[in-house]
């Protein structure tokens, strides 16, 4: 099922992948106990499928249960493969791909959004000019003083990645990024 | 009962929790970290355990009880190195979806992360080569966990669980509960009734075919006796030609008159082109699997695929399906049996050019080989043991290799549950102790593991076990002096080179058999060999049999790597010059 990857020496896998990759992100419930990340993690590196995005965390404590929200490339058989390898995880709930939820919902694709930290060391002009920008952006200065700021950013991807590569030449010293949350529009649940 | 009842040990918690699973027989080794349940053990008279000689061996024989039962096979093993021997046996029950649980000593949880003597991350090691697996922390979730294991092993695709449990928590006190007729689990909730509609417009589509196949697949054995009995109907009912995979031989009989043999990579000649010209294959309870399919893009090309299984990810990932049905094939097989019987369709007319096409196939004889009257052949061999045990009450067992693939061509399967092989991992070293599990579970029955001289010496300190517990299992060896099956190989990829693929320094069998205190028996003649079956078959006790075979002969038919199923290899086009040149440098690549 990889052999848009790498040749996996088979025999029988020799047919070259046509199809064109999709990225996807999908939401997966789980009993928060422990290895259950490990357990989802193994799978997508012992199948050979790609995490671009990850982040989980405990959303309903009485319940035990977490939500897993990742973002993978990969042909549509695959998305296929890994929607229904995930399912057989015995901790696991549920397996939603939101992409093609939101596209049955009639959007675009779903509510997508990371937060960032971004600690930015300089002096003079490009200080002046890291301030004024992350203002544009609106970004929060969470800690500064006469060498530093560290901004807090939300938003999409494409935002922070922008953000990012603005505050390069200003005198970036360090990012920490969360990774992707994900929810379709509208009232229905996942 | 009164709470005070039952609170118990962890250990004793083990030790009823298995009770209370219907467990008989456990296959074990003990080791520090699983003492306090061993001193549980010793206690009791309701679970016999079975003290094997390696923990892969425990593993095995714990696989081959479950296949020949049904029922689940339990392993008992210490921490460390106890639970990494048993982790080739856990990917092979894996693969070949056997339900096994394991349960692992581990070391105190204050110790945990200490690389304390004989740690290791068992549930991290464990954890791709099991369906689910658990480390104990608390003694109160013992029974929970326990009855959980039993039951995620043994329902939906069944498949090995590992519980580790660490020593203090063998030692604490705690509160036991008994399994639960109520699931408190909330995922894993795995499918076992088949879409009706699915299933209605699946019985439609074979209605109409023309070219029809069935290939079945040890999915049917899994399911339960009742899915092969429904298996046999299907066929009657529509008239369908029917092949099966190596896992699937016995679900329909060998002797049934729309039987084809087995399909794949050395499968017969008319399975195999019936599956390349089908119209319509209904694939129940198989996987696809690379030996199956040959090369994928000439897979089948004219075919509707009607695919039933209990695993999701086992539909569309290798082979699109038009028709994928989820569920458990004795569900489905009951749903299509009745659909098809109100249909009141029993012209079976439209199939006739089909069936004299594969009568076609079938006189090309694509197992054939050459009669030899000096030396025995290893088709022969096994042709000869069929002969002589096929009504006996038998059950055989197989290593990896040649002798695997003879055995699964010419011995000839009736019933489910009767033949166990390593089909997935193709672990050498499996038949031997997988024939000890199956003694065990059928004490008087005839079980003879088919090996190969260089498999059986990798689980050969078993037969120590054998006679230990006087399991009277024989061991047939094809012994041809090579790793057949890799030469086959190395004569088909390259050159001929024979790169550590000939066995120097055999033992003598014989002689190893009575350094263990089993029979052994030695045959090297065509016109010798009924008489020397029949003494092993006859003696009591476990007998090695050291049959010499030739030694170059080799695996016909055989779809090279790389090709098709119509582009079949078979014996007697198989000249020297035919071998080496069967597989372009591409096809060289693979595997
Ligand atoms: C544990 C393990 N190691 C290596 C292999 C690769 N392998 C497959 S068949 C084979 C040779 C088997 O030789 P033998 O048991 O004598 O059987 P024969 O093919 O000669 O009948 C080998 C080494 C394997 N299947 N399993
Ligand atoms: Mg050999």
């Amino acid at each position: 099922m990889n052999a848009q990857h790498q040749p996996t020496g088979s025999a029988y896998f020799m047919t070259a992948e046509t199809a064109r990759p999709e990225t996807h992100t999908l939401s997966v419930l789980v009993d928060n106990e422990p290895g259950v990340l490990a357990r989802v993690i193994g799978l997508f590196s012992g199948r050979g499928y790609n995490i671009e995005s990850l982040t989980v965390s405990e959303t309903e404590h009485e319940a035990h249960l977490s939500r897993i929200t990742i973002v993978t490339t990969a042909t549509p058989n695959v998305l296929e493969q890994i929607k229904s390898q995930l399912e057989r995880i015995v901790p696991v709930h549920r397996v939603v791909d939101l992409t093609v939820r939101s596209a049955e919902l009639g959007h675009d694709k779903p509510l997508e959004r990371e937060l960032a930290l971004i600690k930015v060391a300089g002096s003079g002009e490009n200080r002046v000019e890291a301030l004024r920008l992350a203002d544009a952006f609106r970004a929060q200065v969470i800690d500064a003083n006469t060498e530093h700021f560290i901004f807090e950013i939300t938003g999409r991807v494409s935002k922070i990645e922008q953000f990012i590569s603005i505050m390069r030449p200003l005198g970036l010293v360090e990012i920490c990024r969360t990774g992707i949350a994900a929810m379709n529009r509208g009232s229905q649940g996942m | 009962m009164a709470g005070k009842q039952m609170e118990m040990t962890g250990a004793e918690m083990v030790l009823q929790a298995l009770k209370d699973n219907g467990v008989e027989h456990i296959f074990g080794y003990p080791g520090g970290a699983v003492l306090p349940i061993y001193d549980e053990l010793h206690q009791q008279e309701d679970i016999e355990h079975i003290l094997v000689r390696h923990e892969q061996g425990a593993g095995h024989m714990a696989e081959g009880y479950a296949r020949s039962t049904g029922k689940p096979g339990v392993v008992l093993v210490t921490s460390g190195p106890g639970a990494t021997n048993v982790v080739t046996a856990l990917q092979d029950a894996l693969m070949d979806s056997i339900p096994l649980v394991c349960l692992t000593g581990q070391v105190p949880t204050s110790l945990i992360g200490s690389d304390a003597f004989q740690e290791c991350d068992t549930v991290g090691i464990t954890r791709p080569c099991t369906k689910h697996n658990w480390l104990v922390k608390d003694v109160n979730q013992l029974s929970r966990i326990i009855h959980e294991a039993f039951r995620i092993a043994t329902t939906g695709r069944p498949g090995p669980v590992v519980v580790d449990i660490p020593k203090d928590v063998q030692f604490a006190t705690g509160i036991y509960t008994p399994p639960s007729p109520v699931i408190e689990q909330k995922s894993y909730q795995p499918k076992v009734s088949g879409d009706l509609d699915k299933i209605r417009a699946a019985i439609e589509l074979m209605a109409t075919a023309k070219r029809p196949i069935i290939y079945s697949g040890g999915g049917v054995i899994n399911s339960g006796r009742e899915a092969s009995q429904l298996l046999r109907e299907l066929v009657e009912l529509t008239g369908f030609p029917i092949t099966s995979t190596l896992m699937g031989l016995g679900a329909y009989p060998a002797s049934g008159k729309n039987w084809m043999g087995m399909l794949g990579m050395h499968g017969t000649y008319e399975a195999n082109m019936a599956m390349h010209d089908c119209d319509v294959m209904v694939c129940i309870g198989a996987r696809f699997d690379d030996r199956i399919t040959g090369r994928l893009d000439a897979f089948s090309p004219n075919s509707k695929k009607i695919h039933i299984d209990i695993d999701p990810s086992s539909i569309n990932k290798i082979v699109r399906t038009d028709i994928g049905i989820l569920g458990d094939v004795g569900h489905v097989l009951e749903d299509m049996v009745r659909l098809w019987r109100a249909s009141k369709k029993t012209d079976h007319s439209q199939l006739a050019d089909w069936w004299t096409r594969i009568a076609k196939w079938k006189a090309r004889n694509s197992l054939a080989y050459p009669v030899n009257n000096d030396v025995i052949m290893p088709q022969y061999a096994i042709q000869r043991l069929y002969e002589l045990t096929k009504d006996r009450d038998t059950f055989i067992t197989t290593e990896v290799g040649q002798h695997q693939m003879w055995a699964a061509q010419f011995y000839g399967f009736e019933e489910p549950n009767r033949w166990m092989t390593s089909g997935g991992l193709g672990t050498m070293g499996y038949g031997f102790p997988a024939a000890i599990g199956v003694q065990v579970a059928h004490r008087d029955s005839l079980v003879i593991d088919i090996a190969g001289d260089a498999s059986i010496q990798m689980c050969i300190q078993e037969l120590s076990c054998a006679v230990q517990y006087e399991l009277p299992v024989k061991i047939f060896i094809l012994n041809n002096q090579y790793m057949g099956m890799v030469r086959q190989w190395q004569q088909l990829l390259h050159g001929n080179r024979l790169s550590h693929s000939y066995t120097e320094s055999m033992p003598d069998f014989v002689k190893l058999a009575e350094a263990y205190g089993a029979t052994g028996i030695r045959c090297d003649k065509p016109a010798d060999l009924d008489d020397a079956i029949t003494r092993m078959v006859e003696t009591k006790g476990p007998v090695i049999f050291d049959c010499r075979v030739a030694a170059l002969a080799n695996c016909f038919p055989m779809i090279p790597s790389g090709k098709a199923h119509n582009d079949m290899l078979l014996p007697d086009e198989a000249s020297d010059e035919a071998v080496a040149n069967a597989i372009d440098a591409k096809g060289r690549a693979l595997v």
